[in-house]
């Protein structure tokens, strides 16, 4: 089965290429149902192809997979090659298993959709361009997909391109990308001239076997970092995330949640033994990095009113606690996390989009509330999903944000404070959240005639939001009987699938507690084993962090009950002040606009940045054209006035003549002494 | 006069290259023989000529050997015997290509855009300047060569002067004077190389290689000489800041005019550089490399910043082709065999994007009469087939991975990494600036909702599909498996870059697996041996 490797990417494939040639043909829904078919199909094919790489011996089980030699010229040879091994194929596991189901609930989002089968087609094309991201055998192929997915998540942030913010969006998403790429592009070339090959078994063997000097692996470890900051939505480069809700709700959901913004964690993983044998720094600025990123989105989240912004920030939170495990050398945490804030966030944004869809285009959670009852399959799986996040047990979130804080405890008590905070604050934002949507106040029956006016007007100027619902100007016309409605079968399905998902994550990875049977403890880490673990390798502190003997390990069944403690008291400050409004809540203005951050980079870049622009624009005509343009005048003058020196008189000749050898000859005797 | 001579020799017993020259030529004469009354006579014989000579392009490609590092198919006669002017011809890996891309690009040219008025001479001039094009792409005379790359300026200043937008007077004169002017250094040093190069061949001979494998030039001597070329190739190419004709000459160039300026013509300066600068007077251009590095870097960036400001589309693609070339010449003065492979598909595919751009930019043009991005916008909406045409081709120019436009803009950065690398770092960055440039452009012309003026803006029509077909076809093929042309470019890129290593003390080849390794932890046996064995097999290949 590994050889059929190619097959993962080669469905999506299809899809993408029947959808573009006869995407309009097949129409409504069944260009959406061949879609999900076809990542359906890929996810079989990953599915059994991790049995039969369960089935071999630890030893055996990588395999490259060799399509064609894609980039040769001389020393630089780069195949398009695929490789398959324990790390690859979960990734592929959890992308094509959680890309189908969002496929599937695509159907019933995007129905009345005029672009119904093109999202479809971009759909597929992404998840082509995220299996080769993962796929891929060395870096090129990896940054194929890399770029491939940033192309589509543009393509689908600007989905409904006819609105300006959302154009906005796409291209900042696709520009503040590029920052990070140049750091990829510039860790290739100086891996290649280190060790003459791009392939990550190469790359990674020189690491291991200590010949990659310390400079090296150095710069290829703080360069990839780059690339996975503007990936992955860190600090300073987050700041395209929030913009990209602008995207249909199943893209936040796929791309700028479960599977693309990973895709920095991953590769951090990927290349992990460089990360190892780099210099120390590296992985501290990695888990600082991650950690403030956590910090700070967190706080940032906890006053925004736009349902989806809220799931926004809390996902470039949760993906600074997968940097925080990746410097702190958690590999297998990281991937943890990855895999369960893929279930549960994923659950969550598709829980927002029933919600939206629900309530004809509403984002804003101020007119939300009391949802539950009419949307009861919604709201459950919601607060499944919101159980996860907020790290109450069992459900997946717990155990895999628990075996970060160890990890980050060991290494460091300050990371671990910043770390256990942030827990306390997402169990805020999220109980805030689900109150304010499913308890709480009705707030939008109140009001339901003045908000339908408002919202009436909006749909006049931006026809494309109500693509977004179907017969929306049929409800939004029947004043007064404005109700909230439950969501197709299509689209809650998925829906119960990821919240079974979400309370059960946690068994791939229970941590070594007396309780657990032993056998059923830590399996991805032993299924990992290979990717992160090194025995003999001469460079000090590479792979997976050792942390046995530290007080953090001696005590972690007490760091277990901390973290319930704390989510506990998150989640009971919420209910207090947005439920039992026991306290005034406390959302001020500067974390509603994210500290200003975003609003300053917007001022550099519009203000001050574009006036050099312009300088250099204006440069370029008036003083490199200006000049080429002076002594094309300048030539010109000065014919004019040869032109009057040709008098055609002889003696007027003769005397300059004169003038000339006199001056000829004072300059042969004076200047150079000759007589 | 010299078609007699034009007999067989190299490929079988017919004169390819020397055809590929004179079918425009003939075409051209015949264009203007034609009746005024009977226009469609006049399309038709250029049509026909000019397909034909693609067609002997493709056949060219066929018969190549890619295995052979040296030029092929070589046409040998003598000309002007007591000057040792000849008429040489010859194709090899760096120059096959570009060929290649003249011969497809002029017939689609030709096809896809109308001139307003006076066909036939239009025609004829197109046609002129094929001829003149592939002159200068085959020659392997300095002499034939410089008449060449002088007959090619003809043509273009009547197309621009002629047929032209409204400020064509001025464009077509400064692009003139410039590259002229430019011209007149190159030819002064390339009569100056004969003389002194005749000391140690025993005659005088303009025959390129003869003076480059055999032509014994003082260091110094050479270095004026190099410059003396230089400037004739910096000013096409046009390197910063040398370029400010050419966003005067694309704006008011007719479409066809900008299609092939920014296609093929450009490409006489890189292609000049490599062929002239790099293989006469390898020791000047690396002595001189800094200031070549430092302009090519300055021009991607200032070039991006330029061309992010521009209100006129055509001059925005304008100013990135002055970005795009920067990356080429950076390739060149890296000397080493990926920067180089890159500089020339680099030439190809931005020959082919930049000249499909140009065809839109045409297009929109016909449709609306403005070219004032202002005056554009919600494009995609009215026109969705349209617009997903032009977003493959500008994802090309921005350098995505899959489409042609990274493969030789990647080559050239990692190649260049090597000896160059901080000018590399900075050259690296204007790939972010490719991205702002042209996505903001599109956001503005093609997104956001259509106006009164944009709402009727009609679709792609048929007969502009099947002329953008080639285009993306090229744009996927060269992408995905960029191989074929990787593998024929290459033996010559090798050659050159030994012969700039034989010549001068630069590190042309630096040794890459100084940090290699090898690890073996126990439990990664089979897979060690998988790799060591895959890759040794490359090597050998």
């Amino acid at each position: 089965m590994v050889e059929l490797v190619w097959l993962i990417p080669a469905f999506p494939l299809v899809g993408f290429l029947t959808i573009l040639i006869g995407g309009r043909k097949l129409g409504e829904p069944l260009a959406g149902l061949f879609a999900t078919a076809m990542v359906g199909a890929s996810f079989v094919v990953a599915a059994l192809t991790y049995f039969d790489l369960l089935g071999m011996d630890e030893a055996e089980r990588s395999h490259t997979e060799t399509l064609f030699s894609w980039v040769p010229v001389r020393d630089l040879q780069i195949d398009m090659a695929f490789l398959v091994d324990p790390l690859s194929i979960t990734m592929c596991l959890f992308v094509t298993g959680i890309g189908s189901l969002i496929h599937l609930y695509s159907i019933g989002y995007m129905h009345g959709d005029p672009k119904f089968s093109k999202f479809f087609l971009y759909l597929n094309l992404f998840v082509l361009s995220m299996t080769l991201l993962i796929l891929g055998s060395n870096l090129l192929v990896t940054f194929l997909g890399w770029e491939g997915v940033g192309t589509c998540s543009y393509f689908l942030i600007s989905f409904w391109h006819t609105k300006d913010a959302n154009a906005t969006a796409g291209k900042k998403a696709f520009v503040t990308n590029r920052i990070g790429d140049f750091g990829v592009m510039l860790a290739m070339f100086l891996a290649f001239g280190a060790v003459g090959s791009l392939d990550y078994a190469v790359i990674n063997d020189s690491a291991l076997a200590g010949t990659l000097t310390q400079a090296t692996a150095t710069g290829i470890a703080a360069l990839l970092f780059l690339g996975a900051v503007g990936k992955s939505a860190q600090l300073p480069l987050y700041v395209w995330l929030p913009d990209a809700m602008a995207g249909p709700t199943p893209v936040s959901a796929l791309i700028h949640a479960a599977t693309m913004v990973t895709a920095g964690v991953y590769l951090m993983v990927r290349v992990n033994p460089v990360l190892g044998a780099a210099a120390d720094w590296v992985p501290t600025l990695i888990a600082y990095t991650g950690a403030i990123t956590a910090l700070f989105a967190a706080t940032i989240a906890l006053a925004q009113n736009d349902i989806k912004k809220v799931l926004a920030y809390s996902t470039v939170s949760q993906l600074g606690y997968m940097f925080l495990a990746v410097g702190t050398g958690a590999y297998v945490a990281a991937i943890f996390h990855m895999v369960t804030h893929a279930f549960f966030k994923a659950l969550l944004f598709l829980g927002s989009g029933s919600v939206i869809h629900g309530m004809h285009d509403e984002q804003d959670m101020r007119k939300m509330g009391k949802l539950f009852k009419f949307m009861p399959v919604t709201a459950s799986t919601f607060i499944v999903g919101w159980l996860a996040i907020a790290g109450v047990p069992p459900f997946a979130g717990f155990w895999s944000k628990d075996e970060i804080l160890l990890f980050a405890l060991a290494e460091s008590p300050i990371l671990y404070v910043i770390g256990i905070v942030t827990a306390i604050l997402t169990a805020f934002y999220m109980t805030r959240q689900v109150v304010m949507t499913f308890f709480g106040e009705q707030k939008w029956g109140s009001h339901a005639n003045e908000a339908e006016a408002a919202h009436l007007d909006e749909a006049v100027d931006e026809d494309d939001a109500e693509a977004d619902a179907p017969e929306p100007v049929e409800t939004h016309g029947a004043h007064g009987e404005f109700k909230p409605h439950e969501s197709p079968p299509f689209m809650l399905l998925p829906l119960v699938v990821l919240a079974g998902l979400s309370i059960v994550g946690g068994i791939i990875q229970l941590s070594s507690l007396g309780i657990i049977p032993k056998s059923a403890q830590h399996k991805l880490l032993d299924w990992l084993h290979p990717i992160v673990e090194f025995e003999g390798s001469p460079v000090e502190g590479i792979g997976e962090a050792h942390i046995d003997g530290t007080w953090a390990y001696d005590n972690k069944v007490l760091l277990i009950f901390v973290a319930i403690a704390c989510a506990l008291v998150g989640i009971a400050a919420g209910i207090a002040v947005y439920q039992r409004k026991m306290a005034k809540a406390i959302e001020p203005e500067l974390l509603a606009r994210g500290w200003g951050y975003d609003d300053a980079i917007s001022w550099f870049m519009g203000k001050p940045g574009r006036d050099t622009f312009q300088a250099v624009a204006d440069g370029d005509a008036k003083i490199v054209d200006g000049a080429v343009n002076g002594v094309a005048v300048a030539v010109r003058e000065t014919a004019e006035q040869v032109r009057k020196g040709q008098t055609g008189y002889v003696r007027q000749y003769a005397g300059v003549i004169g003038i000339g050898v006199v001056l000829l000859l004072g300059w042969f005797v004076v200047i150079r002494g000759i007589l | 006069m010299i078609a007699a001579e034009a007999t067989s020799v190299g490929a079988g017993a017919f004169p390819l290259l020397s055809a590929m020259i004179f079918v425009p030529m003939i075409g051209a004469t015949a264009v203007l023989l034609t009746t005024k009354s009977r226009p469609e006579f006049a399309k038709l014989i250029a049509l026909l000529s000019s397909g034909m000579t693609g067609a002997l392009t493709i056949y060219m490609l066929k018969e190549f050997d890619r295995g052979d590092a040296g030029f092929q198919m070589v046409s040998k006669h003598d000309w002007i015997e007591q000057w040792g002017i000849g008429w040489h011809l010859g194709v090899d890996g760096i120059s096959l290509f570009l060929v290649v891309l003249t011969g497809i690009l002029f017939p689609l040219a030709i096809v896809g855009v109308t001139p307003h008025h006076d066909e036939k001479p239009y025609l004829a001039w197109l046609l002129m300047l094929e001829a003149g094009v592939m002159g200068s792409f085959l020659s392997l005379d300095l002499f034939l060569f410089f008449i060449f790359f002088e007959i090619v300026l003809v043509p273009m200043y009547f197309l621009i002067g002629g047929w032209g937008y409204e400020n064509r007077e001025y464009a077509a004169t400064k692009f003139y004077l410039y590259t002229f002017l430019g011209s007149a250094f190159m030819f002064v040093a390339l009569i100056a190389t004969a003389f002194i190069a005749s000391d140690s061949l025993g005659g005088v001979t303009f025959d390129l290689v003869e003076i480059a494998e055999g032509g014994n030039i003082a260091t110094t001597t050479a270095r004026w000489l190099f410059f003396g070329f230089a400037i004739a190739f910096a000013v096409k190419v046009p390197i910063f800041p040398l370029h400010t004709w050419l966003p005067d000459a694309h704006t008011q160039a007719p479409t066809a005019g900008s299609v092939v300026l920014a296609g093929v013509m450009l490409k006489l300066g890189t292609y000049g550089f490599l062929r002239f600068g790099l293989y006469l007077f390898p020791e000047a251009a690396v002595w001189s490399r800094s200031l070549w590095l430092t302009l090519a870097v300055i021009g991607i960036i200032y070039g991006a910043i330029a061309a992010t400001m521009q209100k006129d589309l055509k001059r925005l693609v304008a100013y990135s082709s002055v970005a795009h070339l920067g990356f080429i010449v950076l390739g060149t003065f890296a000397f080493t065999s990926q920067a180089i492979t890159g500089s020339v598909i680099q030439m190809v595919n931005h020959g082919v994007s930049t000249g499909a751009l140009f065809l839109f930019v045409g297009w929109i043009y016909e449709r609306r009469k403005t070219r004032q991005i202002a005056e554009l916008n919600g494009l995609q909406k009215v026109a969705p087939i349209f617009a997903a045409g032009f977003m493959v081709v500008m994802l090309s120019s921005i350098g995505v991975p899959g489409l042609n436009g990274f493969i030789g803009e990647y080559l050239i950065l990692l190649g260049s990494f090597q000896t160059a690398r901080w000018w590399t770092v900075v050259a690296t960055a204007g790939v972010i600036l490719a991205a702002l440039y042209l996505l903001w452009a599109y956001q503005r012309v093609f997104h956001g909702e259509p106006d009164e003026d944009n709402q009727s803006f009609p679709e792609l029509k048929l007969k502009e599909g099947l002329i953008l077909l080639p285009f993306l076809v090229a744009i996927v093929f060269t992408g995905v498996y960029p191989k074929p042309l990787l593998d024929r470019i290459e033996p010559s890129v090798d050659r050159l870059v030994a012969h700039v290593a034989a010549n001068s003390d630069v590190e042309t080849d630096p040794s890459y697996t100084t940090q290699r390794g090898e690890f073996d932890n126990g439990h990664g046996e089979e897979h060690e041996d998988d790799e060591e064995s895959h890759s040794e097999e490359e090597g050998e290949e």
